[in-house]
């Protein structure tokens, strides 16, 4: 018995997510009295580096093909190797490939899925995971019934340990199935961090009157180094685009830091945004409901105050 | 271009989320259901839009007990040709995959599309699920997509950008906000739907590989926190000092 986690490396490169899923599966690999064991598809610098986030041997699957994204193919690797390993639990990432390959995983092997995954399991009694429903509304503990499973893990729902040393990686090549899918072309905006993996949330709602006003939200978003957001009928509108939609019916997320601007705060918007740690509501109206859910507040005209706080952090950040 | 849309129903954006049976259960009390919003306003939108395009029809199905009618019967005021209702009162993502599977598999569809996920669970499972049981590909997130009835192109959403792709014949697709605008059903749409076949077929049962054992709210906020709109350098100083997070 083991635990695999896949790691994904997008463009070469772990991602913070990566490393998270990587200490999710030791950590969980440790009550389970067994090994961590990470796998690695296609190009990635520095493989063995997982290592120091406690897996205890990194397989690096060398594909000469470069198939871009396709979970058909990718699902198969893992479920195979996952077999090769004897391994029953699968740790993905919960993030677009994660679960487009999760629930193939799980076919494949027969297992359990439990997604998006916010916390290690309690496997006292069993295998129970807690994971957020109703958009964020409330939390379930899940039980997952078979001795396979797979699990996918939400991103900054845990810390990320790196206590342990780098490893040298098992090079392995695979041949790929044939696929009907073919990736033409990858387009992603270079320099910007990705919403769903974003720690400081940077989102703007109808209060901007027009997307000519969006220069101040780029500019704190610059400043903090934050990812930025918009509520639906900002998207809706092609002010801006639709994967900055956040919210029920967008994508929900939970960074450290999200700062509502010029947002009502109408409960399908919360339920997307109220697993951040701390939220900052900036509204003229004192009645906007989003006060409730918010830790801190500023009642004023968001185009005189977001450059007020874009200064005042920059000052800060230049201390 | 004959195209399955599975959908599946989920409390209003609006209702009330509370639990019953020592939190074990969702309190359904007084909660008004709708049809999923990513299934309806994106998958069957999108499908429909095919159709209309390269010929074909749209078939829409449903895992579900009969109280399910009713938003099937939208699906169908909105533009599906019939519908199909799988009949049972499924908990887990693996027994709704595996009924959607195994009807897909009696008929030939061109295309399988679904919402990129319930609003509910927020599972995101069911649609790489039965790709795999059908061994199809599966596009996720797809915000544009364009068929000649064979060959598709699809643009899918990734973190911080997009991907394209090229997929010939069926495959499962996964929509997200932005492959189609939603169409309110008029009244036409609403009589014909009435006269619109649905059959309704016995479901294929087995143990839930996952089940819920709790339900809990997340933890009240203890109130907000009013700074001067004059001084910025304090919302700095508490979010650095006191919330930690810059
Ligand atoms: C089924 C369904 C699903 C939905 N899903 C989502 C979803 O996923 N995400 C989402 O966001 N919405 C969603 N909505 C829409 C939601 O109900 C609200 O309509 C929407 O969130 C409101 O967006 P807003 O806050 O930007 O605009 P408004 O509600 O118009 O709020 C604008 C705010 O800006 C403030 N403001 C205006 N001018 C200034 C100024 N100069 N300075 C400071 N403040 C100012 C106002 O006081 C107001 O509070 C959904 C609705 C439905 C029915």
């Amino acid at each position: 018995m083991s635990v695999l986690v896949y790691v994904e490396s997008p463009d070469g490169h772990f991602k913070k997510t990566g490393f998270e899923v990587a200490s999710y599966a030791s950590k969980l690999a440790a009550t389970m009295n067994t090994d961590a064991i990470a796998l690695v598809i296609g190009k990635a610098d520095q493989a063995g580096d997982l290592g120091k986030y406690g897996v205890s041997q990194v397989i690096h699957v060398n594909s000469n093909d470069n198939i871009g994204f396709d979970s058909q193919a990718l699902s198969r690797i893992i479920a195979d190797t996952a077999k090769e390993v004897n391994a029953n639990v699968v740790i993905l990432t919960h993030s677009s490939s994660g679960k487009a390959l999760a629930g193939r995983i799980a076919v494949r092997m027969d297992a359990g899925l439990a997604s998006g995954v916010n916390a290690l399991p309690d496997v006292s009694d069993g295998f129970k995971v807690t994971r957020s429903v109703y958009s964020g509304k409330a939390v379930a503990t899940v039980s997952i019934n078979t001795p396979n499973k797979v699990v996918s893990v939400m991103g900054n729902s845990i810390s990320v340990d790196a206590s342990g040393s780098a490893v040298t990686p098992d090079n392995k090549s695979v041949s790929l199935p044939a696929t009907k899918l073919q990736v033409i072309e990858k387009k992603v905006v270079s320099g910007s961090v990705p919403l769903p993996e974003a720690e400081l949330v940077v989102s703007a709602g109808r209060g901007m009157k027009g997307p000519e006003n969006w220069g101040i939200i780029e500019d704190l978003a610059a400043a903090l180094g934050a990812a930025t957001a918009c509520s639906r009928p900002v998207s809706d509108a092609d002010w801006r685009p639709h994967s900055e939609h956040v919210g029920q019916t967008g994508i929900a997320i939970r960074p450290n830091l999200y700062i509502a601007i010029g947002i009502s705060g109408a409960i399908q918007h919360l339920a997307g945004v109220n697993n951040s740690k701390t939220i900052v509501v900036i509204n003229k109206d004192p009645e906007a409901p989003f006060f409730k859910a918010a830790d801190y507040g500023v009642v004023g005209d968001l185009f005189e105050v977001v450059p007020r706080l874009t200064e005042a952090v920059k000052k800060f950040k230049n201390q | 271009m004959d195209i399955l849309v599975c959908i599946s129903k989920t409390p209003d954006t609006t209702a009330k989320i509370s639990f019953k049976n020592n939190d074990t259960e969702y309190n359904t009390d007084g909660v008004n259901f709708i049809m999923n919003p990513y299934d309806e306003w994106y998958a069957l939108v999108r499908a429909i839009e095919l159709t209309e395009q390269l010929g074909g029809s749209v078939t829409v199905l449903n895992v579900g007990p009969s109280s399910n009618d009713i938003i099937i019967r939208k699906a169908l005021a909105v533009g599906g040709a019939g519908a199909v209702r799988i009949d049972t009162d499924a908990t887990d993502s693996y027994t709704v995959a595996a009924n959607i599977a195994e009807y897909a598999k009696s008929k030939h569809y061109d295309m399988i599309f679904l919402g990129k996920e319930t609003i509910d669970y927020n599972g995101s499972e069911v649609g790489a699920m039965v790709a795999e049981l059908l061994d199809l590909p599966f596009i996720s997130y797809a915000i544009q997509m364009e068929s000649d009835g064979n060959s598709s192109t699809i643009t899918r959403e990734i973190e911080g950008g997009v991907e394209v792709c090229k997929v010939e014949g069926p495959a499962v697709i996964s929509a997200a906000p932005g492959l189609a605008q939603q169409r309110i059903p008029n009244m036409k749409g609403i009589m014909m739907a009435k006269s619109k076949p649905l059959t309704v077929v016995p479901a294929i049962l087995q143990d839930p590989k996952v089940s819920t054992v709790k339900y809990q709210l997340p933890p009240a906020k203890s109130g907000v926190k009013l700074v001067d709109p004059e001084n910025m350098d304090e919302l700095v100083r508490l979010l650095h000092e006191e919330a930690r997070v810059i």
